[in-house]
């Protein structure tokens, strides 16, 4: 749906981003990671021109983005800030409205399209009439979201929407992130240099240094398959956490001994991590669990016989 | 004459026309002049902050013009714009420029970055970003600029009455010249209380939430345009000619006022300053001037003095006036003073004057020809026997006089001389010599008497009727009242004058003052 091809922003002689090509599929979401500087807000900025490439093209839909005025393109895209740059001189009510305004939508299907948002985003409605700076930071994130979702735009850009939070409240956004509905029909490109946030957010991610893609891929293909050093080295602190989120139990399925015993233990699907299934042993005491993968077939699994897998699972890939 | 017992409140009474219409000019000035400030201050503040590379010549320029002072800009102004509203407001608007445009330019650098980068990529044009968000948010440290330049021209505004715009400057100006505190509370305490009103009226509609002001932005200039119109509403007039007065002559028995009452002279009058009054008259802004009849510029600008035939001009003959304990400290200087005493006539005066006025020749020169070519003038003997301080008013022929004395008492006595010249009206001069800040500067007796001693009007017309009755008139009441004493008379009559240009008083055969008035009453 959106593809960059040889896309290149000099600033002077700052290669911000040096020749880089990528395609985002329609309802994908794609992460832009890397270090500080290796241009990934240059690159989000480009898409919706508020930074033009020195050279190379974007198109979304098959249509070239500099077809269309800049204004009219934008209305289209709902764009996130890390610091969420709300209108400070605007109620809440009145920040979420400034896109449905520009569209001259009736002041009725507004409101109820607002209060709408705020439900799913869990914000009580009595802040629609409060300021911004009333708010705390975390429920500012969620305004500045609100008000990028609310033309329900097919395309939404986000420059490290969590940043700004602490690690608790954004284990939460993200919680509420992945269960958005609204969010699950959007094709999405977000920046960010958190690894643990691309991976548990992002369908496939862009590792970028020094303005060039290093790799992209699954989470599994730049775990598992790395590129080069420097993509191991970018993942290496983190490493087995990150396996164990990415690897799901579908993964390693026929690597799990074919069993079932009729006993009395907890259920879980099989499309749960390896991660949510290990605190699952540790946080239930169980012995076993059974796992059914999409209600047909079930299999009845202790500790080792998952770790075992795994491991099978990871001499696989290599 | 018991006007010295009036209180300001009974003064404000009597005079509550003229103030109504004085603050009503002055408020239509501070306004007008307001608003095209800001018409022009805030799209250039606006275009500065778009392109940075303007800002500084901008914000260079307009700070250069605020350096200016008031009267060399009104000044300034009068060749381009002549006298009256035009170059008032003129003046006054440049003064406003400087604040309203940098407060704008910092307001609206200063909104956050990250706003106009979200007002941005939801696809606001520029123009709904600036109207939307950086206005708005601008807006108060906008308001902050325009109650300084508010301030600030409720203030300059005053100067305005120099170039016959009107406004508090008028009883400001008149007050002091003729020595009438009343009249200079009458002006300056509205002044005064204008400022402090508009500014805590600014204060407040700064201080509105962000939501009011928007609203309030609105209602701005129709408030601004509401006050402005204040200044037209006085001044519906006309007529066949028009005169220009200065603010003194204005409230004098010996000047307007006796005009109206022994000439039965109605006649279209603008308030103007001396300093600009006589240019006016040749530019044929003005018709009629109320000048003095050794000004150099008389002959500069080729007027003619229309006759007083009913004398209602005191006599101005001019003399040094000295403190009594100054002649006793200081033995020679009498002697010395005289020295000047019938040298100088009429003609003589204003043929000096006309070189510094329109020769530019500096007053230093202009004396020492004078005392060279009489053979009075020696070389400074650098004496070191005490310091004699010479006042002086705030004009050219004081200033050659003043050198003249300054010279002679070098020359000829071995006093050092200070000279405080520049000491603006009669009131500032007779004040410095009576707090012994001064010893002696030239004065006239017609002054001495109207200004000074203000008799009772019996007494005024019978010791006007010729020049040594009232010279000896003053000489007697000074000595009494203050224990100053008039030396010998210089010669010349400064005497306050009705001119008109020669050319245009020929074509209408206007020779005396009562020709000017049959003139007027013709249909
Ligand atoms: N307007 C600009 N003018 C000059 N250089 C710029 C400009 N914007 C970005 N750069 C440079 O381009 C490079 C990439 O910047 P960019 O903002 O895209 O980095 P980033 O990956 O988003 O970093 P961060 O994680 O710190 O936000 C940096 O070296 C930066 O200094
Ligand atoms: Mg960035």
């Amino acid at each position: 749906m959106i593809k960059a091809e040889q896309v290149s922003k000099h600033f002077g002689k700052v290669k911000a981003v040096d020749g880089i090509s990528f395609e985002v599929q329609e309802q994908e979401n794609l992460i832009l990671l890397g270090t500080s500087g290796c241009g990934k807000t240059t690159t989000l900025k480009m898409i919706n021109r508020l930074i033009e490439p020195t050279s190379g093209n974007i198109f979304i839909n098959g249509k070239n983005i500099t077809d269309e005025k800049p204004e009219i393109l934008r209305r289209s895209i709902g764009y996130v800030l890390q610091n969420n740059g709300l209108f400070p001189h605007y109620t809440v009510a009145e920040n979420i409205a400034i896109v449905p305004q520009l569209l001259k939508w009736d002041k009725k299907r507004t409101e109820k399209r607002a209060a709408e948002l705020m439900e799913k985003l869990h914000l009580s409605a009595s802040y629609l009439n409060v300021y911004p700076n009333e708010l705390s930071g975390g429920q500012q994130q969620r305004i500045g979201l609100a008000r990028a979702l609310i033309s329900d735009p097919p395309v939404l850009l986000m420059d490290e929407p969590f940043g700004a939070l602490d690690n608790v409240t954004r284990a939460n956004i993200h919680k509420e992130f992945k269960a958005l509905d609204e969010l699950k029909r959007k094709t999405i490109i977000m920046v960010t240099h958190d690894v643990q946030e691309a991976f548990e957010l992002g369908n496939r991610i862009c590792l970028m240094d020094e303005g060039k893609i290093v790799q992209s891929g699954t989470p599994a293909d730049l775990l598992f398959k790395p590129a080069n050093k420097f993509v191991e080295d970018f993942l290496k602190d983190q490493r087995l956490q990150l396996e164990f989120k990415t690897v799901c139990l579908t993964d390693i399925w026929s690597l799990l001994p074919n069993q079932h015993h009729k006993i009395d233990a907890l259920t879980l699907s099989a499309d749960t991590s390896l991660w949510a299934a290990l605190e699952s042993f540790r946080f239930s005491n169980a012995e076993t669990i059974h796992f059914s993968k999409e209600d047909k077939e079930v299999k009845t699994i202790d500790f080792e016989q998952l770790m075992s897998a795994f491991n099978q699972y990871k001499n696989k890939q290599a | 004459m018991n006007e010295r017992q009036q209180t300001l409140f009974e003064f404000m009474q009597q005079q509550a026309d003229k103030l109504a219409v004085q603050t009503l000019q002055h408020i239509g000035l501070t306004f007008i002049s307001l608003f095209i400030a800001v018409l022009i201050g805030l799209p250039l503040g606006i275009l500065i902050a778009r392109k940075k590379q303007l800002s500084s010549s901008v914000l260079g320029v307009a700070g250069i013009l605020q350096t200016i002072p008031s009267i060399a800009l009104l000044g300034f102004m009068i060749p381009l714009l002549g006298i009256g509203a035009k170059p008032a407001i003129v003046a006054l608007l440049l003064y406003a420029l400087l604040p309203i445009i940098r407060n704008t330019y910092t307001g609206i650098t200063g909104v956050d970055a990250a706003v106009k980068e979200a007002a941005t990529a939801m696809g606001m044009s520029k123009w709904q970003i600036l109207f939307k968000a950086e206005l708005p948010l601008a807006m108060p440290v906008i308001l902050a600029g325009i109650r300084t330049a508010t301030v600030i021209n409720v203030g300059v505004a005053t100067l305005a009455s120099y170039i016959a715009a009107g406004g508090l400057g008028e009883f400001i100006f008149g007050g002091i010249s003729l020595n009438n505190t009343n009249m200079i509370l009458a002006g300056a305490i509205p002044a005064a209380l204008l400022a402090i009103i508009f500014d805590f009226l600014l204060s407040r509609v700064q201080k509105l939430n962000f939501k009011k002001i928007r609203r309030g932005t609105y209602a701005m200039p129709v408030l601004l345009i509401l006050l402005s119109s204040f200044y037209f509403i006085p001044s519906a007039y006309g007529g066949k000619l028009t005169a220009g007065f200065t603010p003194e002559f204005m409230g004098r028995q010996d000047g307007n006022l006796g005009l109206e009452s022994k000439y039965g002279l109605k006649i279209h009058t603008i308030v103007i300053s001396d300093a600009v009054m006589y240019k006016a008259a040749y530019e044929k802004q003005l018709d009629v001037i109320s000048g003095y009849s050794t000004d150099g510029r008389l002959k500069a600008y080729d007027l003619v003095v229309l006759n007083d035939d009913k004398g209602i001009f005191p006599p101005y003959y001019a003399a040094p006036i000295v403190r009594e304990d100054a002649l006793k400290k200081f033995p020679q200087l009498e002697k010395t003073l005289n020295m000047l005493s019938g040298k100088i006539n009429d003609a003589v005066m204003t043929d000096l004057n006309y070189r510094t006025d329109y020769l530019h020749q500096s007053p230093e020169r202009v004396a020492k020809d004078f005392l060279v070519a009489n053979k009075l003038w020696q070389p400074s003997r650098e004496g070191n026997a005490g310091i004699i301080r010479i006042g002086s008013k705030i004009f050219g022929e004081q200033y050659i006089l003043t050198n003249m004395y300054s010279m002679l008492i070098k020359g000829y006595t071995n006093y050092d001389v200070s000279s405080k010249t520049g000491l603006g009206g009669t009131k500032i001069c007779f004040d410095a010599l009576t707090n012994n800040q001064i010893d002696f500067y030239p004065e006239y007796t017609g002054t001495g008497l109207l200004a000074i001693l203000q008799p009772a009007a019996g007494t005024i017309s019978e010791v006007t009727k010729n020049k040594d009755s009232t010279y000896s008139y003053v000489q007697r009441e000074f000595k009494k009242r203050y224990q100053i004493k008039w030396l010998k008379p210089i010669g010349f009559n400064n005497a306050y004058a009705l001119m008109m240009r020669a050319q245009q008083a020929k074509n209408l055969n206007i020779k005396t003052i009562s020709n000017l008035k049959r003139y007027l009453n013709s249909k």
